[in-house]
């Protein structure tokens, strides 16, 4: 159970109202004395909601299964291919692309809090940011992935990124044999969020396109 | 400072338990508070360090027991009251008491999306030359402030290999105390698992961590 649950379950009525009514009195607050414009709040919102998102990053290793000499210049200079796409500032100034290969599996943790590279993969989700997963991940990495489905050959190395800087990792993972000779957008929908943070491979999209 | 935020390690904290079709804020103040938390950096009363920093002064008892965005709540409050931008009177009442701090550059909703296509970034030209090359292997100072620092516990007196060198960075224990950015040299140490947690860890796994140079010495 994580803390988000346990925090709902125990103190669903008063706490959250709680919470609702001193975030309402802390933002009438800040646009009384000016400090912000309410208007901008839903555009930050809205932008984080349906703007920048998961499919941006699954855009670029899409098109770094596509075209070898943009998987070259991803890996050499990550920051510059992937704003060649149009994906670049808050939370993504300083990218790194951790490539999984047969001999290597890449995951992505913040151990000390929840640094997630924002313009390629959104708001990291509530598992990402809570403590079972920032505690285990660069112990128990092999237990964590067999939790999220996944379980590596014994041959390959799992190598875990704690993101303790302002560097932000994307993991490129392997292309799937039976994705090869697909177009970039079909490529797309087989790029799951949580491939790209390493705790997922990248699969057959579902009709509806994948869920993460 | 060795908070509860520092989580590298820990046990008893259970399964990761996904929620697939979790929406992306829960509740209309997660979605106020995360807004609030972005326009009010804009003003640059405060840095992304010294964000941090407030977050991390959460009693550990209680930062455990709460949620994330409990967390940057908690964290705002804490920098508004710091900066002389709100009294903890005026966030409990929400009378107005204190005047507000003149000459701020508020962000506006048309500047949003440059603002955030423009970030924030973190390198400084520097003069001074890498003190490490990859390949080198280093070890960990082991240091505990009770101010803000990005050397998670676990890291302290370890030794790895330099994997990758990121050019001068701005140094976040300075940062955070509004002494100056005093960039360095940033690296990522990649260390064997274990190295980091002795016959306990798993085998065939390594862990890379972005480390400054003064958290450094050669081994």
């Amino acid at each position: 159970m994580n803390e988000h649950h346990h925090h709902d379950h125990n103190h669903e009525h008063s706490e959250l109202s709680d919470l609702e009514l001193r975030v309402r009195a802390l933002e009438s607050l800040m646009v009384e004395k000016g400090y912000v414009d309410p208007a901008a709040l839903d555009v930050l919102i809205d932008t984080y909601e349906t703007k920048v998102g998961p499919r941006n990053g699954a855009q670029v290793v899409a098109k770094a299964w596509s075209d070898p000499k943009f998987k070259a210049w991803l890996l050499e200079d990550a920051t510059a291919a992937i704003a060649s796409l149009g994906f670049t500032g808050r939370q993504g100034e300083h990218m790194v692309v951790a490539e999984n290969t047969d001999t290597t599996h890449n995951m992505v943790v913040c151990t000390l809090c929840s640094c997630y590279p924002w313009p390629v993969l959104g708001l990291p989700p509530t598992w990402y940011k809570a403590a079972p997963y920032r505690a285990r991940a660069v112990m128990q990495p092999r237990a964590v992935l067999a939790e999220f489905g996944v379980s590596l050959p014994s041959g390959q190395e799992v190598k875990v990124w704690d993101s303790t800087a302002e560097i932000r990792y994307l993991v490129l993972p392997q292309q799937p044999e039976e994705s090869k000779g697909l177009s970039e957008a079909e490529l797309a929908d087989w790029v799951t969020r949580d491939s790209m943070i390493g705790v997922g491979l990248p699969r057959k999209p579902a009709a509806e396109g994948p869920r993460r | 400072m060795n908070g509860a935020h520092d989580l590298g390690g820990m046990h008893g904290f259970g399964a990761i338990d996904p929620d697939p079709n979790e929406p992306l804020f829960h509740a209309e103040w997660e979605r106020r508070c995360f807004a609030i938390t972005l326009a009010t950096g804009f003003l640059g009363q405060w840095n992304i360090d010294a964000g941090r920093f407030a977050r991390e002064q959460m009693p550990p008892a209680e930062y455990l027991a709460t949620s994330y965005y409990e967390h940057w709540l908690f964290g705002l409050e804490h920098l508004l009251v710091q900066r002389a931008m709100a009294t903890p009177e005026e966030i409990e009442i929400g009378a107005l008491e204190l005047e507000p701090k003149p000459g701020l550059r508020v962000l506006q909703a048309a500047n949003v999306t440059a603002a955030l296509s423009k970030g924030g970034p973190s390198q400084r030209a520097t003069d001074t030359p890498a003190r490490f090359q990859a390949g080198d292997k280093v070890r960990t100072v082991n240091i505990n402030p009770v101010t803000h620092t990005r050397i998670p516990r676990y890291a302290r007196g370890k030794t790895g290999t330099v994997h990758l060198l990121h050019g001068a960075h701005v140094f976040p224990d300075s940062n955070a105390l509004f002494q100056g950015e005093a960039p360095q040299h940033l690296y990522t140490v990649q260390f064997n698992g274990r190295e980091l947690w002795g016959p306990d860890a798993e085998p065939g796994a390594s862990t890379c961590i972005d480390l400054w140079d003064s958290y450094l010495e050669p081994a």
